[in-house]
Protein backbone atom coordinates (compact mmCIF):
# COMPACT_ATOMS: atom_id res chain seq x y z
CA UNK A 1 0.00 0.00 0.00
CA UNK A 2 1.41 3.19 -1.21
CA UNK A 3 1.16 6.74 0.53
CA UNK A 4 2.01 8.81 -2.29
CA UNK A 5 1.21 8.14 -5.71
CA UNK A 6 1.85 10.54 -9.02
CA UNK A 7 0.44 9.12 -12.35
CA UNK A 8 1.69 11.53 -15.23
CA UNK A 9 1.86 14.86 -13.71
CA UNK A 10 1.73 17.60 -15.69
CA UNK A 11 2.09 21.20 -14.93
CA UNK A 12 2.20 23.81 -17.32
CA UNK A 13 1.75 27.40 -16.68
CA UNK A 14 2.17 30.76 -18.45
CA UNK A 15 4.88 33.05 -18.39
CA UNK A 16 4.88 36.42 -19.28
CA UNK A 17 7.48 37.23 -22.19
CA UNK A 18 9.15 40.60 -22.27
CA UNK A 19 11.61 41.65 -25.16
CA UNK A 20 14.36 44.33 -23.49
CA UNK A 21 14.30 47.79 -24.39
CA UNK A 22 11.88 50.63 -24.75
CA UNK A 23 10.32 49.03 -27.56
CA UNK A 24 9.73 45.68 -25.49
CA UNK A 25 8.62 47.64 -22.68
CA UNK A 26 5.24 49.32 -24.62
CA UNK A 27 4.48 46.23 -26.57
CA UNK A 28 4.94 44.48 -23.17
CA UNK A 29 2.17 46.93 -21.47
CA UNK A 30 -0.06 46.63 -24.73
CA UNK A 31 -0.37 43.66 -25.49
CA UNK A 32 1.48 41.01 -23.27
CA UNK A 33 3.03 37.52 -24.70
CA UNK A 34 3.14 34.56 -22.98
CA UNK A 35 4.69 31.60 -23.30
CA UNK A 36 3.94 28.28 -21.85
CA UNK A 37 6.70 26.63 -19.62
CA UNK A 38 5.99 22.91 -19.20
CA UNK A 39 7.45 22.50 -15.42
CA UNK A 40 6.68 19.18 -14.81
CA UNK A 41 5.92 16.19 -17.45
CA UNK A 42 4.55 13.00 -16.91
CA UNK A 43 5.99 12.39 -13.31
CA UNK A 44 5.25 8.97 -12.27
CA UNK A 45 6.29 7.43 -9.05
CA UNK A 46 4.94 5.40 -5.53
CA UNK A 47 6.26 5.99 -2.64
CA UNK A 48 5.53 3.52 0.40
CA UNK A 49 4.56 4.71 4.50
CA UNK A 50 7.84 5.35 6.33
CA UNK A 51 10.44 5.60 3.06
CA UNK A 52 12.95 8.38 2.82
CA UNK A 53 12.83 9.18 -0.15
CA UNK A 54 15.48 12.37 -1.91
CA UNK A 55 14.21 14.22 -4.42
CA UNK A 56 17.36 15.94 -6.76
CA UNK A 57 17.04 18.05 -9.38
CA UNK A 58 18.72 21.22 -10.63
CA UNK A 59 17.63 24.33 -10.16
CA UNK A 60 14.20 25.08 -12.36
CA UNK A 61 13.80 21.10 -12.56
CA UNK A 62 10.46 21.17 -10.90
CA UNK A 63 11.18 19.69 -8.05
CA UNK A 64 9.27 22.27 -6.07
CA UNK A 65 6.35 22.56 -8.55
CA UNK A 66 6.00 18.66 -7.47
CA UNK A 67 5.56 19.31 -4.08
CA UNK A 68 3.27 22.09 -4.47
CA UNK A 69 1.29 19.75 -6.61
CA UNK A 70 1.36 16.95 -3.81
CA UNK A 71 0.62 19.26 -1.02
CA UNK A 72 -2.15 20.78 -2.59
CA UNK A 73 -0.83 23.96 -2.86
CA UNK A 74 -1.44 24.09 -6.80
CA UNK A 75 -3.77 22.21 -9.08
CA UNK A 76 -1.99 19.54 -11.62
CA UNK A 77 -2.57 20.51 -15.46
CA UNK A 78 -2.58 16.60 -16.03
CA UNK A 79 -2.52 13.28 -14.64
CA UNK A 80 -3.16 11.85 -11.08
CA UNK A 81 -1.93 12.68 -7.78
CA UNK A 82 -2.73 10.60 -4.29
CA UNK A 83 -1.48 11.30 -0.56
CA UNK A 84 -2.13 9.57 2.41
CA UNK A 85 -5.49 8.70 0.55
CA UNK A 86 -6.60 12.52 -0.60
CA UNK A 87 -6.52 14.45 -3.74
CA UNK A 88 -4.34 16.92 -2.69
CA UNK A 89 -5.11 19.78 -4.27
CA UNK A 90 -9.28 19.58 -2.80
CA UNK A 91 -7.42 20.81 0.46
CA UNK A 92 -9.62 18.74 2.81
CA UNK A 93 -8.71 19.24 6.32
CA UNK A 94 -8.07 15.60 7.15
CA UNK A 95 -5.64 15.50 4.06
CA UNK A 96 -4.26 18.73 5.61
CA UNK A 97 -4.02 17.28 9.27
CA UNK A 98 -1.47 14.40 7.43
CA UNK A 99 0.98 16.19 6.22
CA UNK A 100 3.45 19.23 6.22
CA UNK A 101 5.82 20.99 4.01
CA UNK A 102 8.95 22.85 5.42
CA UNK A 103 10.40 25.48 2.93
CA UNK A 104 14.23 25.95 3.23
CA UNK A 105 13.13 29.73 2.64
CA UNK A 106 9.65 30.44 4.13
CA UNK A 107 8.54 30.66 7.53
CA UNK A 108 5.14 30.09 9.10
CA UNK A 109 6.41 31.45 12.32
CA UNK A 110 4.97 35.16 13.49
CA UNK A 111 8.83 36.94 13.41
CA UNK A 112 8.32 39.46 16.19
CA UNK A 113 6.70 36.75 18.35
CA UNK A 114 8.52 34.04 20.56
CA UNK A 115 8.01 30.74 18.39
CA UNK A 116 5.66 29.50 21.35
CA UNK A 117 2.89 31.65 20.22
CA UNK A 118 2.71 30.70 17.06
CA UNK A 119 2.77 26.53 18.28
CA UNK A 120 -0.49 28.03 20.33
CA UNK A 121 -2.18 28.91 17.43
CA UNK A 122 -1.15 25.64 15.94
CA UNK A 123 -2.50 23.97 18.41
CA UNK A 124 -6.09 25.57 18.53
CA UNK A 125 -5.65 24.84 14.63
CA UNK A 126 -5.14 20.74 14.69
CA UNK A 127 -7.05 20.84 17.94
CA UNK A 128 -4.12 19.34 20.42
CA UNK A 129 -5.15 19.55 23.67
CA UNK A 130 -2.99 21.51 26.33
CA UNK A 131 -1.52 18.32 27.64
CA UNK A 132 -0.75 16.73 24.77
CA UNK A 133 0.77 20.27 23.16
CA UNK A 134 3.19 20.25 26.44
CA UNK A 135 4.23 17.13 26.11
CA UNK A 136 5.05 17.49 22.49
CA UNK A 137 6.43 21.01 22.55
CA UNK A 138 8.63 18.91 25.28
CA UNK A 139 9.60 16.14 23.17
CA UNK A 140 10.18 18.25 19.83
CA UNK A 141 12.34 20.97 21.36
CA UNK A 142 13.91 18.23 23.26
CA UNK A 143 15.13 16.35 19.78
CA UNK A 144 16.08 19.31 18.35
CA UNK A 145 17.58 21.06 20.89
CA UNK A 146 15.63 24.00 21.61
CA UNK A 147 15.07 24.14 24.77
CA UNK A 148 14.28 27.48 25.99
CA UNK A 149 14.49 29.15 23.33
CA UNK A 150 11.15 28.66 22.14
CA UNK A 151 9.97 31.94 24.42
CA UNK A 152 12.42 34.12 22.66
CA UNK A 153 10.92 36.35 19.67
CA UNK A 154 11.95 34.49 16.37
CA UNK A 155 13.65 37.30 14.81
CA UNK A 156 16.48 37.01 17.43
CA UNK A 157 17.27 33.28 16.95
CA UNK A 158 20.05 32.20 14.94
CA UNK A 159 19.06 30.97 11.61
CA UNK A 160 19.71 27.37 12.53
CA UNK A 161 17.53 28.04 15.42
CA UNK A 162 14.70 29.42 13.66
CA UNK A 163 14.66 26.09 10.75
CA UNK A 164 14.61 23.90 14.10
CA UNK A 165 11.57 26.04 15.42
CA UNK A 166 9.98 26.31 11.78
CA UNK A 167 10.42 22.49 11.65
CA UNK A 168 8.93 22.12 15.24
CA UNK A 169 5.70 24.28 14.11
CA UNK A 170 5.51 21.87 11.09
CA UNK A 171 5.14 19.18 12.88
CA UNK A 172 3.44 19.79 16.26
CA UNK A 173 0.47 18.17 14.58
CA UNK A 174 3.00 14.84 14.11
CA UNK A 175 1.96 14.59 10.29
CA UNK A 176 2.70 11.39 8.72
CA UNK A 177 4.03 12.67 5.16
CA UNK A 178 6.59 15.36 5.78
CA UNK A 179 7.73 17.20 2.15
CA UNK A 180 10.66 19.03 2.96
CA UNK A 181 11.91 21.53 0.36
CA UNK A 182 15.75 22.47 1.15
CA UNK A 183 15.29 22.15 5.11
CA UNK A 184 18.99 22.66 5.14
CA UNK A 185 19.47 25.74 3.13
CA UNK A 186 22.17 28.51 4.36
CA UNK A 187 22.73 26.67 7.77
CA UNK A 188 26.16 25.91 9.14
CA UNK A 189 27.20 22.44 9.20
CA UNK A 190 26.60 21.78 12.69
CA UNK A 191 23.05 23.14 12.67
CA UNK A 192 22.04 20.72 9.09
CA UNK A 193 24.09 17.30 11.09
CA UNK A 194 21.63 18.18 13.67
CA UNK A 195 18.44 19.25 11.83
CA UNK A 196 19.08 15.77 9.47
CA UNK A 197 19.80 13.61 12.95
CA UNK A 198 16.37 14.89 13.80
CA UNK A 199 14.59 13.63 10.92
CA UNK A 200 15.97 10.21 10.86
CA UNK A 201 14.74 10.43 14.37
CA UNK A 202 11.50 11.70 13.86
CA UNK A 203 11.01 9.47 10.74
CA UNK A 204 12.17 5.85 12.85
CA UNK A 205 10.10 6.85 16.30
CA UNK A 206 6.88 8.19 13.66
CA UNK A 207 7.34 5.80 10.96
CA UNK A 208 6.75 8.72 8.95
CA UNK A 209 7.05 9.24 4.92
CA UNK A 210 9.13 11.94 4.10
CA UNK A 211 9.95 13.06 0.56
CA UNK A 212 13.00 15.34 0.57
CA UNK A 213 14.67 18.11 -1.45
CA UNK A 214 18.05 19.36 -0.97
CA UNK A 215 21.26 20.64 -2.61
CA UNK A 216 23.51 19.47 -0.05
CA UNK A 217 24.17 15.74 -1.22
CA UNK A 218 25.00 15.24 2.79
CA UNK A 219 21.73 15.28 3.94
CA UNK A 220 20.75 12.91 0.88
CA UNK A 221 23.01 10.53 1.70
CA UNK A 222 22.71 10.55 5.57
CA UNK A 223 18.86 10.34 4.98
CA UNK A 224 17.89 8.62 1.75
CA UNK A 225 18.14 5.44 0.62
CA UNK A 226 16.49 6.15 -2.93
CA UNK A 227 16.33 8.82 -4.82
CA UNK A 228 14.72 10.59 -7.82
CA UNK A 229 16.01 12.34 -10.04
CA UNK A 230 14.53 15.28 -12.19
CA UNK A 231 15.77 17.16 -14.94
CA UNK A 232 13.68 19.91 -17.14
CA UNK A 233 10.62 18.53 -15.61
CA UNK A 234 10.95 14.86 -16.07
CA UNK A 235 11.62 11.65 -14.17
CA UNK A 236 14.96 10.22 -15.17
CA UNK A 237 15.71 7.62 -12.25
CA UNK A 238 13.92 6.45 -9.64
CA UNK A 239 15.92 3.52 -7.39
CA UNK A 240 18.57 3.19 -4.96
CA UNK A 241 21.13 5.77 -4.16
CA UNK A 242 24.33 2.94 -4.41
CA UNK A 243 22.93 1.83 -7.94
CA UNK A 244 23.01 5.12 -9.14
CA UNK A 245 26.53 5.57 -8.01
CA UNK A 246 27.87 2.18 -8.94
CA UNK A 247 26.20 2.80 -12.67
CA UNK A 248 27.42 6.57 -12.99
CA UNK A 249 30.83 6.16 -11.28
CA UNK A 250 32.19 2.90 -12.44
CA UNK A 251 34.98 4.17 -11.61
CA UNK A 252 36.87 4.52 -8.21
CA UNK A 253 39.63 7.11 -6.85
CA UNK A 254 42.60 5.05 -5.52
CA UNK A 255 44.90 7.96 -3.84
CA UNK A 256 48.53 6.88 -2.98
CA UNK A 257 51.74 8.48 -1.75
CA UNK A 258 54.90 6.75 -2.24
CA UNK A 259 58.26 6.83 -1.54
CA UNK A 260 59.68 8.47 -4.72
CA UNK A 261 57.78 11.21 -6.78
CA UNK A 262 56.86 8.68 -10.02
CA UNK A 263 57.31 8.54 -13.53
CA UNK A 264 53.67 9.64 -14.97
CA UNK A 265 53.78 7.31 -18.57
CA UNK A 266 54.73 4.34 -15.64
CA UNK A 267 51.62 5.11 -13.80
CA UNK A 268 49.27 4.83 -17.05
CA UNK A 269 49.05 0.82 -16.69
CA UNK A 270 47.37 1.13 -13.53
CA UNK A 271 44.26 3.26 -14.65
CA UNK A 272 43.32 6.67 -15.62
CA UNK A 273 45.94 9.36 -13.80
CA UNK A 274 43.76 12.17 -12.06
CA UNK A 275 46.73 13.83 -10.93
CA UNK A 276 49.98 13.60 -9.97
CA UNK A 277 52.05 16.32 -6.86
CA UNK A 278 55.34 15.11 -6.12
CA UNK A 279 55.01 11.78 -4.08
CA UNK A 280 51.00 12.15 -4.45
CA UNK A 281 49.44 10.35 -7.06
CA UNK A 282 45.42 10.09 -7.90
CA UNK A 283 44.00 7.59 -10.02
CA UNK A 284 40.63 6.61 -11.12
CA UNK A 285 40.48 2.54 -11.33
CA UNK A 286 37.53 0.98 -12.93
CA UNK A 287 35.05 -0.99 -10.10
CA UNK A 288 35.88 -4.20 -11.94
CA UNK A 289 39.60 -4.07 -11.78
CA UNK A 290 40.33 -3.06 -8.30
CA UNK A 291 41.55 -5.85 -7.03
CA UNK A 292 44.02 -7.18 -9.06
CA UNK A 293 45.41 -3.56 -9.50
CA UNK A 294 45.81 -2.82 -5.95
CA UNK A 295 47.53 -6.23 -5.51
CA UNK A 296 49.63 -4.99 -9.07
CA UNK A 297 50.65 -1.16 -7.64
CA UNK A 298 51.34 -2.30 -4.17
CA UNK A 299 53.88 -5.14 -5.71
CA UNK A 300 55.52 -3.21 -8.21
CA UNK A 301 55.72 0.27 -6.14
CA UNK A 302 56.77 1.48 -2.80
CA UNK A 303 53.86 2.86 -1.70
CA UNK A 304 53.50 4.81 1.68
CA UNK A 305 49.99 5.16 2.04
CA UNK A 306 47.15 3.99 -0.29
CA UNK A 307 43.04 4.70 0.21
CA UNK A 308 40.16 4.03 -2.09
CA UNK A 309 37.07 6.25 -2.44
CA UNK A 310 34.18 6.90 -4.17
CA UNK A 311 34.01 9.64 -6.19
CA UNK A 312 32.21 12.50 -4.72
CA UNK A 313 28.18 12.09 -5.05
CA UNK A 314 28.12 16.06 -6.05
CA UNK A 315 29.96 14.70 -8.87
CA UNK A 316 27.95 12.09 -10.37
CA UNK A 317 24.85 13.52 -9.84
CA UNK A 318 26.23 17.05 -11.58
CA UNK A 319 27.27 14.30 -14.71
CA UNK A 320 23.80 12.68 -14.14
CA UNK A 321 22.03 16.41 -14.83
CA UNK A 322 24.49 17.17 -17.44
CA UNK A 323 23.88 14.36 -19.56
CA UNK A 324 20.61 14.80 -18.94
CA UNK A 325 19.72 11.03 -18.96
CA UNK A 326 20.86 7.96 -16.46
CA UNK A 327 20.98 4.81 -19.19
CA UNK B 1 -17.43 24.36 20.47
CA UNK B 2 -15.31 24.48 22.67
CA UNK B 3 -12.48 23.63 20.46
CA UNK B 4 -14.17 26.73 18.12
CA UNK B 5 -13.99 28.69 21.39
CA UNK B 6 -10.25 27.73 22.02
CA UNK B 7 -9.32 28.64 18.08
CA UNK B 8 -11.01 32.27 18.78
CA UNK B 9 -8.92 32.68 22.12
CA UNK B 10 -5.24 31.69 20.66
CA UNK B 11 -5.92 34.11 17.76
CA UNK B 12 -7.24 36.54 19.98
CA UNK B 13 -4.00 36.14 22.82
CA UNK B 14 -1.22 35.80 20.42
CA UNK B 15 -2.37 38.47 17.67
CA UNK B 16 -2.92 40.71 20.71
CA UNK B 17 0.59 40.55 21.46
CA UNK B 18 1.47 40.82 18.05
CA UNK B 19 0.07 43.76 17.58
CA UNK B 20 1.18 45.30 20.88
CA UNK B 21 4.32 44.73 19.50
CA UNK B 22 4.27 48.25 18.04
CA UNK B 23 3.34 50.64 20.02
CA UNK B 24 4.82 53.54 18.52
CA UNK B 25 3.21 52.92 15.29
CA UNK B 26 -0.15 51.84 17.05
CA UNK B 27 -0.16 55.58 18.48
CA UNK B 28 1.08 57.19 14.90
CA UNK B 29 -1.72 54.91 13.22
CA UNK B 30 -4.40 57.02 15.27
CA UNK B 31 -2.94 60.10 14.80
CA UNK B 32 -2.67 59.52 10.81
CA UNK B 33 -6.18 58.73 11.07
CA UNK B 34 -7.05 62.42 12.49
CA UNK B 35 -8.50 63.62 9.06
CA UNK B 36 -12.05 64.02 10.58
CA UNK B 37 -10.57 66.10 12.94
CA UNK B 38 -9.26 68.28 10.81
CA UNK B 39 -12.76 68.13 8.41
CA UNK B 40 -14.05 68.99 12.10
CA UNK B 41 -12.36 72.45 12.03
CA UNK B 42 -13.20 73.21 8.63
CA UNK B 43 -17.06 72.76 8.93
CA UNK B 44 -17.01 74.16 12.26
CA UNK B 45 -15.55 77.32 11.07
CA UNK B 46 -17.71 77.12 7.88
CA UNK B 47 -21.00 76.58 9.56
CA UNK B 48 -20.36 79.96 12.21
CA UNK B 49 -20.47 82.16 8.78
CA UNK B 50 -22.83 79.95 6.36
CA UNK B 51 -25.90 78.24 6.05
CA UNK B 52 -26.11 75.11 7.22
CA UNK B 53 -28.68 72.37 8.69
CA UNK B 54 -26.21 71.51 10.87
CA UNK B 55 -24.51 73.57 13.50
CA UNK B 56 -20.68 74.07 14.75
CA UNK B 57 -21.20 71.97 17.41
CA UNK B 58 -23.19 69.56 15.31
CA UNK B 59 -20.47 69.29 13.00
CA UNK B 60 -18.12 69.30 16.07
CA UNK B 61 -20.23 65.92 17.84
CA UNK B 62 -20.47 64.23 13.79
CA UNK B 63 -16.96 64.58 12.93
CA UNK B 64 -15.25 63.25 17.02
CA UNK B 65 -18.06 60.71 16.17
CA UNK B 66 -16.61 59.86 12.41
CA UNK B 67 -12.93 59.60 14.26
CA UNK B 68 -14.51 57.19 16.32
CA UNK B 69 -16.11 54.86 13.84
CA UNK B 70 -12.42 55.31 12.06
CA UNK B 71 -11.23 54.04 14.53
CA UNK B 72 -13.16 50.97 14.80
CA UNK B 73 -13.31 50.05 11.24
CA UNK B 74 -10.29 50.75 9.82
CA UNK B 75 -9.11 47.79 7.51
CA UNK B 76 -5.60 46.98 5.81
CA UNK B 77 -6.30 43.51 5.00
CA UNK B 78 -5.70 44.00 1.02
CA UNK B 79 -1.99 45.19 2.09
CA UNK B 80 -1.05 41.92 3.51
CA UNK B 81 -3.21 39.70 1.56
CA UNK B 82 -1.06 40.93 -2.03
CA UNK B 83 2.09 40.16 -0.10
CA UNK B 84 1.16 37.02 1.02
CA UNK B 85 -0.07 36.22 -2.71
CA UNK B 86 2.57 38.23 -4.56
CA UNK B 87 5.73 36.70 -2.33
CA UNK B 88 4.05 33.33 -1.47
CA UNK B 89 3.60 33.73 2.08
CA UNK B 90 0.44 32.35 1.42
CA UNK B 91 1.55 28.94 1.18
CA UNK B 92 2.19 27.60 4.87
CA UNK B 93 -1.37 28.99 5.66
CA UNK B 94 -3.12 27.31 2.74
CA UNK B 95 -1.68 24.01 4.31
CA UNK B 96 -3.57 24.68 8.26
CA UNK B 97 -7.05 23.18 8.23
CA UNK B 98 -8.26 26.53 8.84
CA UNK B 99 -9.25 29.04 5.97
CA UNK B 100 -6.19 31.79 6.36
CA UNK B 101 -8.71 34.87 6.19
CA UNK B 102 -9.29 33.76 9.96
CA UNK B 103 -5.47 35.22 10.51
CA UNK B 104 -6.42 39.00 9.10
CA UNK B 105 -9.48 39.39 11.42
CA UNK B 106 -7.86 38.03 14.30
CA UNK B 107 -5.14 40.35 13.85
CA UNK B 108 -8.19 43.29 12.43
CA UNK B 109 -9.92 42.46 15.92
CA UNK B 110 -6.77 42.56 18.48
CA UNK B 111 -5.64 45.40 17.07
CA UNK B 112 -9.18 47.26 17.75
CA UNK B 113 -8.16 46.16 21.44
CA UNK B 114 -4.81 47.52 21.04
CA UNK B 115 -5.89 50.70 19.68
CA UNK B 116 -8.31 51.49 22.29
CA UNK B 117 -6.64 52.96 24.82
CA UNK B 118 -4.96 55.76 22.39
CA UNK B 119 -7.89 56.57 20.76
CA UNK B 120 -9.80 56.68 24.05
CA UNK B 121 -7.46 58.96 25.37
CA UNK B 122 -7.68 61.28 22.12
CA UNK B 123 -11.32 61.21 22.48
CA UNK B 124 -11.04 62.10 26.18
CA UNK B 125 -8.35 64.78 25.33
CA UNK B 126 -10.80 66.29 22.75
CA UNK B 127 -13.88 66.81 25.06
CA UNK B 128 -11.78 68.24 28.02
CA UNK B 129 -10.36 70.70 25.29
CA UNK B 130 -14.11 71.45 24.12
CA UNK B 131 -16.35 70.39 26.82
CA UNK B 132 -19.63 72.29 25.14
CA UNK B 133 -19.33 69.28 22.36
CA UNK B 134 -19.74 66.50 24.99
CA UNK B 135 -23.29 64.60 24.68
CA UNK B 136 -23.90 61.02 25.60
CA UNK B 137 -25.88 59.08 23.07
CA UNK B 138 -29.81 57.72 24.08
CA UNK B 139 -29.76 54.33 25.13
CA UNK B 140 -31.29 52.75 21.38
CA UNK B 141 -28.77 55.32 19.68
CA UNK B 142 -25.29 54.02 21.64
CA UNK B 143 -26.71 50.05 20.74
CA UNK B 144 -27.75 50.73 17.54
CA UNK B 145 -24.29 52.40 16.74
CA UNK B 146 -22.67 50.01 18.65
CA UNK B 147 -24.07 47.35 16.43
CA UNK B 148 -23.64 49.53 12.96
CA UNK B 149 -19.59 49.63 13.82
CA UNK B 150 -19.25 45.83 13.72
CA UNK B 151 -21.31 45.58 10.63
CA UNK B 152 -20.05 48.73 9.37
CA UNK B 153 -16.38 46.99 9.70
CA UNK B 154 -17.96 43.46 8.79
CA UNK B 155 -19.07 45.64 5.55
CA UNK B 156 -15.79 46.95 4.67
CA UNK B 157 -13.64 44.03 5.73
CA UNK B 158 -15.00 42.05 3.57
CA UNK B 159 -15.22 44.62 0.68
CA UNK B 160 -11.79 44.84 1.12
CA UNK B 161 -10.57 41.01 1.08
CA UNK B 162 -12.78 40.51 -1.89
CA UNK B 163 -10.46 43.52 -3.66
CA UNK B 164 -7.76 41.57 -2.18
CA UNK B 165 -8.34 38.39 -4.16
CA UNK B 166 -7.81 40.17 -7.11
CA UNK B 167 -4.11 39.27 -5.99
CA UNK B 168 -4.66 35.94 -7.71
CA UNK B 169 -4.59 37.53 -11.30
CA UNK B 170 -3.49 41.09 -11.05
CA UNK B 171 -0.69 40.98 -8.32
CA UNK B 172 -1.24 44.61 -7.83
CA UNK B 173 -4.99 44.80 -5.77
CA UNK B 174 -4.43 47.43 -3.94
CA UNK B 175 -4.85 50.03 -6.73
CA UNK B 176 -8.45 48.77 -6.83
CA UNK B 177 -8.26 49.72 -2.99
CA UNK B 178 -6.81 53.34 -3.77
CA UNK B 179 -9.79 53.74 -7.13
CA UNK B 180 -12.26 52.28 -4.84
CA UNK B 181 -11.21 54.74 -1.57
CA UNK B 182 -11.69 58.13 -3.66
CA UNK B 183 -15.36 57.09 -3.31
CA UNK B 184 -14.97 56.03 0.24
CA UNK B 185 -13.54 59.32 1.14
CA UNK B 186 -16.23 61.34 -0.49
CA UNK B 187 -19.56 58.80 -0.18
CA UNK B 188 -19.28 57.68 3.39
CA UNK B 189 -19.55 60.91 5.22
CA UNK B 190 -16.20 60.90 6.12
CA UNK B 191 -15.64 64.70 4.20
CA UNK B 192 -19.07 66.24 4.59
CA UNK B 193 -22.13 64.96 6.47
CA UNK B 194 -24.38 63.36 3.79
CA UNK B 195 -26.83 65.71 4.73
CA UNK B 196 -25.07 68.45 3.14
CA UNK B 197 -25.22 66.28 -0.31
CA UNK B 198 -28.34 67.18 -3.31
CA UNK B 199 -31.08 65.28 -2.41
CA UNK B 200 -30.52 63.59 -6.20
CA UNK B 201 -27.25 62.27 -5.01
CA UNK B 202 -27.88 61.11 -1.67
CA UNK B 203 -31.00 59.30 -3.08
CA UNK B 204 -28.50 57.21 -5.38
CA UNK B 205 -26.01 57.13 -2.92
CA UNK B 206 -27.93 55.26 0.31
CA UNK B 207 -28.27 52.30 -1.87
CA UNK B 208 -24.36 51.71 -2.48
CA UNK B 209 -22.44 50.48 0.51
CA UNK B 210 -20.42 53.67 0.70
CA UNK B 211 -22.70 55.32 3.83
CA UNK B 212 -23.00 52.46 5.58
CA UNK B 213 -19.18 52.15 6.58
CA UNK B 214 -19.31 55.86 8.39
CA UNK B 215 -22.13 58.32 8.36
CA UNK B 216 -24.70 55.69 8.95
CA UNK B 217 -22.91 54.50 12.80
CA UNK B 218 -22.29 58.41 13.18
CA UNK B 219 -26.05 58.92 12.78
CA UNK B 220 -27.29 56.72 15.32
CA UNK B 221 -24.32 57.64 17.92
CA UNK B 222 -24.85 61.93 17.12
CA UNK B 223 -28.87 61.56 16.82
CA UNK B 224 -29.21 62.73 13.22
CA UNK B 225 -32.29 61.38 11.34
CA UNK B 226 -32.02 58.10 9.94
CA UNK B 227 -34.05 55.22 8.70
CA UNK B 228 -32.73 52.51 11.52
CA UNK B 229 -34.31 49.22 9.60
CA UNK B 230 -33.77 50.66 5.91
CA UNK B 231 -30.11 50.88 6.98
CA UNK B 232 -29.39 47.38 8.71
CA UNK B 233 -31.02 46.04 5.96
CA UNK B 234 -28.66 47.49 3.15
CA UNK B 235 -25.59 46.88 5.59
CA UNK B 236 -26.87 42.82 5.47
CA UNK B 237 -27.90 42.72 1.83
CA UNK B 238 -23.97 44.07 0.86
CA UNK B 239 -22.07 41.83 3.62
CA UNK B 240 -24.15 39.20 1.89
CA UNK B 241 -23.44 39.92 -1.59
CA UNK B 242 -19.77 40.84 -0.98
CA UNK B 243 -19.38 37.31 0.92
CA UNK B 244 -21.04 35.25 -2.00
CA UNK B 245 -18.25 37.16 -4.58
CA UNK B 246 -15.81 36.57 -2.09
CA UNK B 247 -15.54 32.70 -1.45
CA UNK B 248 -16.50 32.83 -5.36
CA UNK B 249 -13.40 34.57 -6.28
CA UNK B 250 -11.46 32.58 -3.15
CA UNK B 251 -12.12 29.15 -5.17
CA UNK B 252 -11.00 30.32 -8.44
CA UNK B 253 -8.17 32.16 -7.07
CA UNK B 254 -6.94 29.66 -5.40
CA UNK B 255 -7.25 27.17 -8.08
CA UNK B 256 -4.89 30.08 -10.02
CA UNK B 257 -2.61 30.16 -7.41
CA UNK B 258 1.39 29.30 -8.09
CA UNK B 259 3.14 29.55 -4.69
CA UNK B 260 5.33 32.73 -6.34
CA UNK B 261 8.62 32.17 -4.77
CA UNK B 262 8.04 29.57 -2.56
Amino acid sequence: MTIITCDHLDKVYPVAVKEPGLKGTLSHFFQRQHRLVKAVQGVSFQIDPAEVVGFLGPNGAGKTTTLKMLTGLIHPSGGQVQVAGHIPFRRHAKFLTKITLVMGQKQQLLWDLPALDSLKINAAVYQISRREFEYRVDELSDMLALRGKLTQPVRKLSLGERMKAELLAALLHHPQVLFLDEPTLGLDVNAQVSVREFLKEYNQRYNATILLTSHYMADITALCDRVLLIHQGQLIYDGALNQLMSRFAPYREVKLELVQPPDPADLQKYGEVEAVTGREVRLLVRRADLTPTVSKILANLQVLDLTITDPPIEEIIGRVFQSGKVT
Amino acid sequence: MTALFRKIKAFLVVYYAYMLEYRAELLLWVLANSLPLIMMGVWSQAATGGQFSLTALDFARYFIAVFVVRQFTIVWVIWDFEREVVEGKLSPRLLQPIDPVWHHVAGHASERLARLPFSTGLVILFFILYPQAFWWPNLMGLIGGILAIVLAFTLRFIIQYTFALFAFWVERATAIEQLWFLFYLFLSGMIAPLDLFPDAVRNVVEWTPFPYLIYFPVSLLVGIPTPVAKGFAIMLAWCGLGLLINRWLWRRGIKHYSGMGA
